[in-house]
């Protein structure tokens, strides 16, 4: 058990760690700037979460957004709904203080996750009947589906959505903590499970269906789990995403959201953490980092979609292809650059 | 020897054609079988119908003395049977010692969440199931290239890793899909001894698909001949190169 604690101790330490910096972070940097990076990281983290379905298992999923959707919808809807009704009885579920924030951001989390993971479980079960083209089409159906189901529903606002959803985590103090943790959470897992042998029977899956199952691979198993797990961490997001930004609404979930993720998973080189986490950064800050170009508004999305496309050209297989990019590549890189000026000192 | 594998009257129909029809094959433990025919004669889909990929329309196929028609191709894989495809079917992007650990993580107990939080017994077992594959890919003379990805390796080495990821399973059956299609024949002899090798050091019992009759008739001790789906002949290699319904079904002579 002594790996248990060894694991809690570099847990508590990453999570302390955190903690610092998004305090240091939220009364250092302008608040614009700090919106931004929290954008940049929920979308990291729901770019890792998509390359577990796209990138590690291959199933072609363009419908991510409806579970970040049923994310920030249920989550809210604890806080703003059924948060006051349980309050009545149960004194710490009131907000406003660290405690009653942390716990209420908590239950929010898991039952947005879980609304998010059982949503995933039933569009993937189809998914095993479906592949390529007819996969994309169903899952881009299902996004639409959810946004017009809640554009419908009145409890959650219909149409104007959810306005005033308390910031939980006092006052936002502690958003980047909540943020990247998850990214951090979803990379980790993603990580161990490709170092494993599990792991290469999700690769194995997308590489070869026909032959993984002649194998002895569970593939049924293994395209639903990706489903559930990468659903389950969309929807923390949503979570996350509905209570830092306190307003949501079905537009901000569309099809336009869905086919981003995508992109950002695609171009990472599927399959690659890293990569995933670079182009969720990228492509959210790159909008944002185009604004100078003020007068020309109209020209900001033709300078991203050139960039897009100049990307693809050159690099097909995406920023890093398969591979990672690690403490590791650091070190090589720092013995190569070495290398080459005492060669030229020569 | 002990009856390993034994199909009763098994028919397979797509629509009106009976690929395969009341076939009756009958594989004792640690035999070497070929099984031979013309193009389209139906001997991968016998492969197919005993790995799963299809169930039978209708007969049984017995292994190791259990009904096992209808499981799913994971499941025989698990009990036992393991298979190389006709049409190469790695995993491209992975490397070769990656390919054999995605068959033999069959063997392995631990679940996602244990891979999720590296727990030291799964850390353990992983080393453990690297290790058997690293033996086994020495074993196949393709240890040199363990770390080279599956699709940059020449034909005729990926025929031989093809072998390997099915022998990862452990199986005690294996089913060859035409392993000497498209090598040389410096190649085929060293695939002839290879085959032989492996039977003996692993104990296993091989069906083997081949068109090229020096392979089949060199290494198989017991030959069936399909064709149009059903079994024309069956006995020793000698006999079946004699055999004039073999020989009409090769020829296309003969057909009444
Ligand atoms: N899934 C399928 N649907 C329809 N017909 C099929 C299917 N699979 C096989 N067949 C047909 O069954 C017959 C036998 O095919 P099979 O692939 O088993 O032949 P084969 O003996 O392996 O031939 P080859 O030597 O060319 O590999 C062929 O006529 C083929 O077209
Ligand atoms: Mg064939």
């Amino acid at each position: 058990m002594l790996w248990l604690l060894s694991r809690a101790l570099g847990a508590a330490a990453v999570l302390f760690g955190l903690g610092a910096m998004s305090v240091w972070l939220t009364h250092n940097v302008e608040t614009y700037y700090y919106l931004v990076l929290i954008q940049c990281g929920i979308a990291a983290t729901l770019a890792v979460s998509l390359n577990l379905i796209n990138g590690i298992t291959g199933q072609f999923s363009i419908g991510h957004a409806g579970f970040y959707a049923v994310g920030a919808y249920v989550g809210a809807a604890w806080t703003m709904l059924w948060r006051p009704i349980f309050a009545k009885e149960l004194p710490w579920l009131e907000i406003g203080s660290l405690p009653g924030d942390v716990a209420n951001l908590i239950i929010a989390l898991a039952l947005g996750s879980l609304a998010a993971a059982i949503t995933g479980l039933i569009v993937g079960t189809p998914s095993l009947r479906l592949r390529g083209d007819y996969l994309a089409i169903l899952t881009l159906g299902f996004g639409e589906v959810i946004r017009v189901t809640l554009l419908n529903i009145d409890a959650v606002g219909g149409a104007r959505g959810l306005a005033g959803i308390p910031t939980l985590a006092s006052t936002g103090d502690l958003a980047a903590f909540w943020v990247f943790g998850l990214l951090i959470a979803v990379s980790l897992l993603t990580r161990n499970l490709m170092q494993s042998t599990r792991g290469l029977t999700w690769l194995a899956v997308r590489e070869d269906e026909v032959a993984s199952d002649a194998m002895g691979v569970d593939t049924t198993r293994v395209k639903v789990t990706a489903f559930v797990v990468g659903s389950t961490f969309a929807g923390a997001s949503g979570v996350l995403y509905a209570h830092f930004f306190t307003g949501i609404s079905q537009d901000i979930f569309g099809m336009d959201v869905s086919i981003m993720i995508t992109t950002m998973v695609v171009l990472a080189g599927t399959g690659s953490v890293t990569g995933a986490i670079i182009a969720g950064f990228a492509l959210t800050a790159m909008p944002e980092a185009l604004r100078f170009l003020k007068d020309f508004k109209e020209y900001r999305m033709v300078v991203f979609s050139l960039a897009l496309i100049i990307m693809m050209l050159t690099r097909p297989q995406g920023i890093l292809g398969h591979a990672e990019v690690g403490f590791g590549s650091f070190v090589r890189l720092y013995q190569r650059l070495r290398l080459g000026v005492r060669r030229s000192a020569r | 020897m002990s009856e390993l594998l034994v199909t009763r009257a098994v028919s397979r129909y797509f629509g009106g054609l009976a690929a395969v029809s009341n076939l009756n094959l009958t594989v004792r433990s640690g035999e070497l079988v070929g099984l031979i025919g013309p193009n389209g004669a139906g001997k991968t889909t016998v492969f197919n119908l005993l790995t799963g990929v299809y169930t039978p329309t209708s007969g049984d196929v017995m292994f190791e003395g259990k009904r096992v028609n209808g499981l799913r191709p994971y499941k025989m894989a698990r009990i036992g049977i393991a298979r190389t495809f006709q049409n190469i079917r790695l995993f491209r992007a992975l490397t070769v010692l990656q390919n054999v650990q995605v068959a033999a993580a069959l063997r392995a107990r631990q679940g996602f969440w244990s891979a999720v939080l590296r727990t030291p017994r799964q850390v353990h077992d992983d080393a453990a199931i690297r290790a058997q594959c690293m033996e086994l890919l020495d074993r196949l003379d393709l240890a040199p290239y363990a770390d080279t990805r599956a699709d940059a390796l020449a034909y005729g080495v990926q025929r031989r890793l093809e072998i390997a990821r099915a022998l990862a399973t452990h199986p005690s059956l294996l089913l060859l899909d035409e392993p000497a299609a498209g090598l040389n024949p410096n190649e085929k002899s060293e695939l002839m001894s290879l085959v032989e090798r492996l039977r003996d050091e692993f104990s296993l019992t091989v069906l083997l698909i081949e068109h090229d009759m020096r392979v089949v008739m060199g290494i198989c001790e017991r030959i069936y001949v399909l064709d149009y789906g059903e079994i024309i002949a069956e006995g020793a290699p000698d006999a079946i190169a004699e055999d004039p319904k073999v020989i009409a079904a090769y020829l296309g002579t003969e057909e009444a």
